[in-house]
């Protein structure tokens, strides 16, 4: 095992929006709406209520981690045995809001399951790492 | 510009394609004609399959003499090994549809 083994990767997406913190925020934590840009859930903005992500192929599960209206909100997000953490900021800026994206915390092992439970493709990736393991 | 994933994914659903792929990811650099004594379809059939993983990027040719000789190209796989890359995708497309609603919206 090597130092990187333990390390975290991170996902951020940034983006001005031409609309209020307030605004965006209601998108951000009313199910009827997160439905409509991200997907069904039975959310609350509640720190430790427990929510999921429902999609055609299974659960995100999710917990709500911190709240604070109108600016920071952090819920965990576990899919497939890969933990995370997704925290969205909001600053208003002069367009209307810095929105931000942060998910955290993955482990290059917990990608590696990830990837392999992924669209049914673990077979075919298993077949490649013997396939690689024998060309050595 | 590296392949999307709807690309790779194309190219690596036929069956007879994949399996030129994972032959040459298995055995390295192979000439068309042993593909082809190995494949069990024409010649022809091996060269068209070729050409689409050549395009995709997954494999890469070499010419020698009147023999085409060719090998896999690892490395083409990697959008599909990138989990983060994949969830920036994710996030952004999110990001799109969020602004789409938000202008629905009443304030």
């Amino acid at each position: 095992m090597n130092a990187t083994s333990v390390e975290t990767r991170s996902v951020i997406v940034e983006r001005e929006i031409a609309h209020p913190p307030e605004k965006i925020w209601r998108a951000l934590t009313q199910p009827h709406l997160i439905e409509a840009w991200l997907m069904k859930s039975d959310f609350k903005p509640v720190i430790g209520h427990r929510f999921d992500f429902r999609t055609e192929w299974g659960a995100i599960d999710c917990r709500v981690v911190a709240v604070e209206p109108n600016r920071t909100l952090t819920y965990t997000w576990a899919a497939r045995g890969l933990e995370s953490i997704v925290t969205w900021t909001l600053t208003p800026s002069a367009a209307g809001t810095h929105l931000r994206m942060e998910q955290s915390g993955f482990r290059p092992d917990q990608e590696q399951a990830y990837q392999g439970a992924k669209a049914g493709w673990r077979r075919f990736f298993n077949q490649l790492d013997q396939s690689l393991a024998q060309a050595d | 510009m590296p392949p999307s994933h709807d690309m790779l994914f194309k190219t690596l659903a036929d069956p007879t394609r994949r399996g030129i792929f994972e032959r040459l990811c298995r055995e390295g650099e192979q000439t068309v004609g042993a593909l082809t004594a190995w494949a069990g379809v024409s010649q022809p059939a091996v060269s068209k399959h070729l050409g689409v993983l050549k395009q995709t990027g997954l494999v890469l040719d070499r010419h020698e003499g009147r023999q085409t000789h060719y090998s896999a190209k690892l490395d083409a796989l990697a959008p599909l090994t990138d989990w983060t890359s994949q969830m920036a995708g994710f996030w952004q497309s999110r990001f799109d549809d969020l602004e789409d609603l938000l202008k629905r919206m009443d304030q």
